[in-house]
C-alpha cells in the first residue's frame, strides 16, 4: 500500500491531519455537546442565563443532588415507553432497506445495462418524481389510505418510504453499476449464462460497495423520516422521530425537551454500532471486492 | 439488454413509483387546476362557554348541492398559478409599470411571497451545492489518506451531522447559536461585539442556514466520494506519478475524472434537495428572514383551513423549478449517454 | 404519613374507577386529538368504558389527519377533539354531526355553557378553556416602583422604568415568532383596539385601517423592550426566557402557567414572584386584548348511529365530573361541573369575567390567521410601513379566500 507514490510529504500530512481534526470537531461537537447535556436538566442545558451552566450543571445539582442525572432517559424510556418506538423503527428500517435494495438493484442494473433510449428517459422521469415535495405527496395519500383502511399501520409506511426513495436508490445504484465494466457480464453471457444468472453470479459479488453505500442512505432516510411517519402512523405504531417530536410540546402546552434530547442521543447509539460494523465492509471488504482494473 | 429482460428487471421499482409517486402527481396537478366551490354563507347565532355571538357560517345544504354536481370543484385553469400567492402576474406587471428604479422593482418583487421564497431558495441552492461538493471531496481525500484504524471512527463522526435527527438537531443548534448559547457567545467574542445576534438580522440568518446546509449535507458527498475512491485504479495513479504529475495534478487529472459520474450524481441530488430546503427554516424559526417554496407549501397545508389547491400549485412549480435547475446537468448526462451508445 | 396519603389517594381513585366503570357502550369509539396531559386525561376516561373498543390517536399533527380521517364513509375517527379555531375546518367540510338528540338523551351532566351551538344546533361539547393573560414578576415591579399594568400603555411605561433603573435590559416577553404566534398576538391587539377583521356577514377583509395600524404600532413599541430575537421566539422560547428570570412582564397562555410555577424548572425567586393577573386592555378600550379559547369534542357524521351513541357516551365519561380528582383537576381550566379553580386558573377566569372575546369561529378566520402570520414580520423588522404590511395581509388573504370560494 505504502508505495512511494502514495507517501505524503510531511507538510501535506500535517495539513491533512489538521483538516481532518477541524472537520472532526465541526461534525462531532454538536453531538458531543448534546450527549453531555442529555444528563442535565433543561434549565442547565438550555440555560439562558449563561451557557457555562451546561458545563457545570449547577441547577441539576440543586435539584437532583448530583451534576448528572438520568431523568431524561428515565422519562423517555420508562415513562413514555420509547422502546416501543425503537422497535417500530427497527422494523421499518429493516424492511425499507431490504425492499428498496432488492427492487432498486434489479432496476438500477437493468438501467445500466440497457442501451436503449428509454432508459435515459426513465432515469429522468425518476428524477422528476423525486422533485415532488414529500409533504404534498403524503397529504394526497391520506384520503385513500383512510378509505381503504391502510392508514396507521407499519406496512403502508414501509411501502411508501420505499417508493418515495426509489428514484434516489435507482440513480445511486445506476451510477455505481456503470463503474462495473460491462465486459464482466458480457463474458458470462458468452459462457452461456442468462442475464439473470450473469447478474447473480458475476455482478452481485462485485457490487457491494455501491449497495452498502446506497443501503446506508436508504437506512438513514427511513430512520430520520418525519414527513411520512408522522402523518401515516397511528400512535401505537409510531417510530422514533414522531415520538421525539411529541416530546417537544405545542404552542399552548409545554413539552419535555430533555426527554427528546435523551431520546435522540440514545437513538444514535445503535447507529454508532452499525457504522462501526459496516465500516470494515466499507474500508477493507469493499476495496477487495471492488472492480479490479 | 433485451426489452423483455429489461421489463422484468425494472417492473417492481416501476410499479412502486407509479403507484406512490406518479399517481399522486397526477392528482396534485388536477387539484391545482380546480378550486373548491363557492361557499354559500349564512349568518348564524353561535353560542359557547363565553356567551353567544352572531357569526357567519357555511350553509351546508346549499354547498352540498354544488358539491354533488361537480365533485372536483370549480375549474380554475391556471388562475391559481397566476394569483398573488404564486406567480403574481398582475402584481408583477403592476410593479414593473409603476417602477421608479430597477431596485424599486426588485424590492416590490421581494414583497411577494413566491419571489421572496425563490430569492432565498436560489441563493441557498447555489452556495450550498458547490460548497458541500468541495468540502465532501476534501474530507473524502483526507480520510482516505488516514491510517486504516482511524478510518472507521472518522466515517462515523463524519456522518453525525446527517444522522442526528434534524428535528432535535436543529433545536439544539438553534439554541447553540443564540446570543447566549455557546456558539453565539464564541462569535460575539471573536467579532468583539457583545450585541451580535444571529437571529435578529436577515443576512446573519441566511448565513447561519447556509452553513447549516453545508454542514448537514457534506457527509453525504463525503460517503459517496469515499466509496468511489475505493475503486480508483492504482495503475493510473502510478503512471501519472511516473509522468511526474504533482499531487495536485493527480487529483485534478486522475481522481476527479474518475469520480466525475459520482460528482454529477451528488450535484443532481443536492441541487434538488437544496432547492426544496425546508427543515432549517422551520428548525431555526427563521420564516421572518427566509422562506422557501417548500416552506410555502408547509404554510398552506399547516393552517386551520388547508389550502390544498395553493399547495398543489406550489408543488407543481417546485417540480418545474427543479426541472429547469437540473436541465444543464441533464443535457450533459444525455450527451454522455449518446456518446456511449 | 406520606404512605397513608398515597394509599388514600389509591382508594379514592379506585372508587372513582368504579363509578367510571358504570359506562357501558356497544360499539367502536375512535378519538383523534391534540396531545397534552388534559386531553390524555379525557381520552383515558373514554377508554374506561366497557363493551366496545375505544382507541385514541393523540398527536400534535391531529389537524392534518382529522379531516381525512372523518371524510371516509364510514369514518375512521368517530370523534375529533378540537378547539374553537379548528372546529371550523370540520364544519366547513361537513364531517361532524349535530348532537342535539344525543344531548337530550345522555347529556344530563352537561352544563349549558359547555354546549357549542352553531345556528341553533349543538356541534361540540366544550370541556376546557384557555386564554392568554398577563404574568408579572412581583419583585421586579416592586423594585421599579410600579403597579401591575392594567393596560398595554402601562406595560410600556413600566418596561421603560425597569430598563431605565437597570433592572432588566429586555423587561418584556412575548411569543412574537413569525407565523401562527405573531398572527395570534396581532389578533389579540386588534380585538383590544376594537377592530373588526371582516365586513359583517361577508368574507371581505377590513384590517387595513387606522385600528390595524394602531395595533401594529403598539406591537412594535412593545417589541423594543423585548429580546432582539423576538421574531424567532415562540411560546416555548418565551417561557424559557421567563424561567431564566430575564423577563418581568408578558402576555402568556393560561395553559403554560403550571410549568412557570414549577420549582424544578426555575429558580426559587422566579417561582415565588411569578404572579398571574387579568389580561390587559389597550387604547382606552373595555375589551381586553386577548381571546378566549375552548377545547371540546365532536362526533363524526359518517358513522352508524350506534357508533355515534357509543362515542357520545364514552366522551361523556371522559369529562364526567366524577373524574375531577387531584390528578386531573390541575391539568387544565375545566368547564366541567364541580371544577374548583386552582391558582393557575385565575388569569383565564379573569379573562372570562372581563368579557373577553372568544377567538372568532368564522369559516375563513384561519386564512386570515395564516396571512397575518406570513406578512407582518416585515413590519416588525422595520422593513416596511404598517399600511404596506396590512395591505399585504389583505392581498394574501384575498388570494386565499378566492381560492377557497369565500370571495368571488
Amino acid at each position: 500500500m505504502a508505495s512511494k507514490a502514495q507517501r505524503m510529504p510531511r507538510s501535506l500530512r500535517t495539513a491533512t491531519n489538521l483538516f481532518v481534526l477541524t472537520w472532526l470537531i465541526l461534525a462531532a461537537f454538536p453531538f458531543l455537546w448534546t450527549l453531555w447535556g442529555s444528563f442535565k436538566i433543561e434549565a442547565d442545558f438550555f440555560s439562558i442565563a449563561n451557557w457555562t451552566d451546561a458545563l457545570t450543571g449547577d441547577k441539576t445539582q440543586a435539584i437532583h443532588g448530583s451534576r448528572f442525572t438520568d431523568a431524561g432517559y428515565q422519562g423517555a424510556w420508562v415513562q413514555e415507553e420509547f422502546w416501543r418506538a425503537a422497535i417500530n423503527t427497527l422494523i421499518v428500517c429493516f424492511f425499507v432497506v431490504c425492499t428498496s435494495l432488492t427492487i432498486g438493484t434489479l432496476g438500477g442494473y437493468a438501467l445500466s445495462r440497457s442501451s436503449y433510449r428509454y432508459t435515459f428517459w426513465l432515469l429522468i422521469t425518476a428524477l422528476i418524481f423525486r422533485a415532488m415535495p414529500p409533504i404534498t405527496l403524503v397529504s394526497g395519500y391520506l384520503l385513500p389510505f383512510f378509505e381503504w383502511n391502510l392508514w396507521g399501520i407499519l406496512p403502508t409506511t414501509i411501502i411508501v418510504l420505499v417508493a418515495i426513495n426509489q428514484p434516489f436508490t435507482l440513480w445511486m445504484l445506476h451510477s455505481f453499476f456503470q463503474n462495473i465494466p460491462k465486459e464482466l457480464d458480457e463474458s458470462a453471457k458468452v459462457d452461456g449464462c442468462t442475464q439473470f444468472q450473469a447478474f447473480r453470479r458475476v455482478i452481485i459479488p462485485v457490487m457491494w460497495p455501491g449497495v452498502i453505500t446506497t443501503g446506508l442512505f436508504s437506512f438513514l432516510l427511513a430512520y430520520n423520516d418525519f414527513a411520512v411517519t408522522t402523518m401515516l402512523l397511528a400512535k401505537e405504531n409510531q417510530t422514533m422521530v414522531p415520538k421525539i417530536a411529541s416530546f417537544l410540546g405545542t404552542t399552548q402546552t409545554e413539552g419535555n425537551v430533555m426527554f427528546a434530547v435523551a431520546a435522540v442521543v440514545s437513538a444514535t447509539v445503535p447507529l454508532f454500532i452499525l457504522v462501526m460494523f459496516f465500516q470494515r465492509q466499507i474500508v477493507s471488504g469493499l476495496t477487495a471486492g471492488a472492480v479490479k482494473g | 439488454m433485451k426489452h423483455r429482460t429489461f421489463f422484468w428487471f425494472f417492473l417492481p421499482t416501476a410499479l412502486a413509483m407509479l403507484l406512490f409517486i406518479a399517481m399522486p402527481i397526477v392528482s396534485v396537478v388536477t387539484q391545482s387546476l380546480f378550486t373548491p366551490h363557492e361557499a354559500v354563507l349564512i349568518t348564524s347565532e353561535n353560542c359557547g362557554p363565553f356567551g353567544c355571538k352572531t357569526e357567519t357560517t357555511i350553509d351546508q345544504e346549499a354547498t352540498e348541492a354544488l358539491r354533488a354536481e361537480k365533485p372536483l370543484g370549480r375549474f380554475a385553469g391556471l388562475s391559481i398559478y397566476l394569483d398573488r400567492g404564486h406567480l403574481a402576474i398582475a402584481e408583477v406587471s403592476d410593479a414593473w409599470t409603476n417602477r421608479e428604479s430597477f431596485g424599486g422593482f426588485v424590492s416590490a418583487l421581494g414583497n411577494l411571497p413566491f419571489y421572496r421564497a425563490i430569492g432565498f431558495t436560489l441563493t441557498y441552492t447555489f452556495t450550498v451545492t458547490p460548497l458541500l461538493i468541495i468540502l465532501g471531496l476534501m474530507i473524502a481525500l483526507a480520510v482516505n489518506s488516514l491510517h486504516r484504524h482511524l478510518k472507521g471512527l472518522m466515517i462515523f463522526f463524519s456522518l453525525l451531522p446527517m444522522i442526528v435527527n434534524p428535528l432535535v438537531g436543529s433545536l439544539i443548534l438553534f439554541w447553540m447559536i443564540d446570543a447566549r448559547g455557546i456558539i453565539g457567545s464564541a462569535l460575539q467574542w471573536m467579532a468583539g461585539d457583545p450585541d451580535l445576534s444571529l437571529k435578529a438580522s436577515t443576512p446573519m440568518m441566511w448565513i447561519a442556514i447556509i452553513v447549516y446546509g453545508v454542514w448537514h449535507s457534506a457527509p453525504f458527498a463525503f460517503v459517496v466520494f469515499y466509496a468511489g475512491l475505493q475503486t480508483l485504479p492504482k495503475d493510473q495513479l502510478e503512471s501519472a506519478q511516473i509522468d511526474g504529475a504533482t499531487r495536485w495534478q493527480q487529483v485534478l487529472y486522475v481522481v476527479v475524472p474518475h469520480l466525475m459520474p459520482l460528482v454529477t450524481f451528488v450535484a443532481l441530488i443536492q441541487l434538488m434537495d437544496n432547492f426544496r430546503v425546508f427543515e432549517p427554516i422551520v428548525g431555526f424559526n427563521a420564516a421572518a428572514h427566509a422562506t422557501s417554496l417548500s416552506w410555502i407549501i408547509f404554510n398552506d397545508l399547516g393552517g386551520e383551513t388547508r389550502q390544498l389547491s395553493a399547495a398543489s400549485a406550489t408543488s407543481v412549480l417546485t417540480i418545474l423549478g427543479v426541472a429547469i435547475l437540473l436541465s444543464p446537468v441533464l443535457v450533459r448526462t444525455w450527451r454522455d449517454f449518446k456518446g456511449k451508445t | 404519613m406520606f404512605l397513608r396519603t398515597v394509599a388514600m389517594a389509591g382508594v379514592m381513585s379506585a372508587l372513582a374507577g368504579t363509578t367510571a366503570m358504570a359506562c357501558e357502550i356497544s360499539a367502536r369509539v375512535s378519538i383523534v386529538g391534540n396531545e397534552f396531559p388534559a386531553i390524555h386525561a379525557v381520552a383515558d376516561g373514554a377508554k374506561a368504558c366497557a363493551g366496545g373498543e375505544v382507541e385514541a390517536n393523540l398527536t400534535a399533527d391531529h389537524q392534518k389527519i382529522n379531516l381525512a380521517g372523518m371524510q371516509g364513509n364510514p369514518a375512521e375517527y368517530t370523534s375529533a377533539i378540537i378547539a374553537n379555531s379548528s372546529i371550523v375546518a370540520l364544519m366547513n367540510e361537513d364531517v361532524i354531526r349535530p348532537l342535539d338528540d344525543l344531548v337530550a338523551k345522555h347529556g344530563g351532566a352537561l352544563k349549558k355553557n359547555q354546549l357549542i351551538t352553531v345556528n341553533g344546533q349543538v356541534m361540540a361539547v366544550a370541556f376546557m378553556a384557555n386564554a392568554q393573560h398577563l404574568v408579572y414578576r412581583s419583585d421586579i415591579l416592586e423594585q421599579a416602583g410600579i403597579e401591575p399594568p392594567k393596560t398595554y400603555e402601562d406595560m410600556l411605561a413600566g418596561a421603560k422604568m425597569i430598563r431605565d433603573k437597570g433592572l432588566l435590559e429586555y423587561p418584556l416577553g412575548g411569543a412574537y415568532a413569525s407565523g401562527w404566534n405573531l398572527a395570534q398576538e396581532f389578533t389579540n391587539m386588534y380585538i383590544g383596539h376594537g377592530g373588526a377583521f371582516f365586513e359583517a356577514g361577508s368574507a371581505t377583509p377590513t384590517v387595513n385601517n387606522e385600528t390595524g395600524v394602531a395595533a401594529l404600532e403598539m406591537m412594535k413599541a412593545l417589541s423594543e423592550y423585548m429580546n432582539p430575537d423576538f421574531l424567532t421566539h415562540d411560546s416555548n422560547a418565551t417561557s424559557a426566557e421567563w424561567k431564566a428570570g430575564n423577563v418581568a412582564m408578558m402576555n402568556m397562555w393560561g395553559s403554560r402557567m403550571g410549568p412557570l410555577k414549577d420549582p424544578e424548572q426555575s429558580t426559587p425567586e422566579v417561582v415565588a414572584t411569578t404572579t398571574l393577573a387579568a389580561p390587559m386592555t389597550v387604547a382606552g378600550g373595555d375589551t381586553p386584548a386577548t381571546t378566549l379559547w375552548w377545547d371540546g369534542w365532536t362526533v363524526a357524521k359518517n358513522i352508524p348511529e350506534a357508533e355515534a351513541e357509543a362515542t357520545f357516551l364514552a366522551m361523556m365519561n371522559g369529562i364526567s365530573p366524577d373524574r375531577l380528582d387531584d390528578e386531573m383537576t390541575p391539568l387544565a381550566v375545566w368547564l366541567i361541573d364541580g371544577y374548583e379553580p386552582t391558582d393557575a386558573a385565575v388569569g383565564v377566569f379573569a379573562a372570562a369575567n372581563m368579557n373577553a372575546v372568544p377567538y372568532p369561529m368564522l369559516p375563513y378566520q384561519g386564512l386570515m390567521h395564516t396571512a397575518l402570520g406570513a406578512e407582518l414580520s416585515d413590519f416588525m423588522q422595520g422593513k416596511e410601513s404598517a399600511e404596506q404590511a396590512l395591505a399585504d395581509v389583505e392581498a394574501a388573504y384575498t388570494a386565499a379566500a378566492k381560492e377557497k370560494g369565500f370571495l368571488q
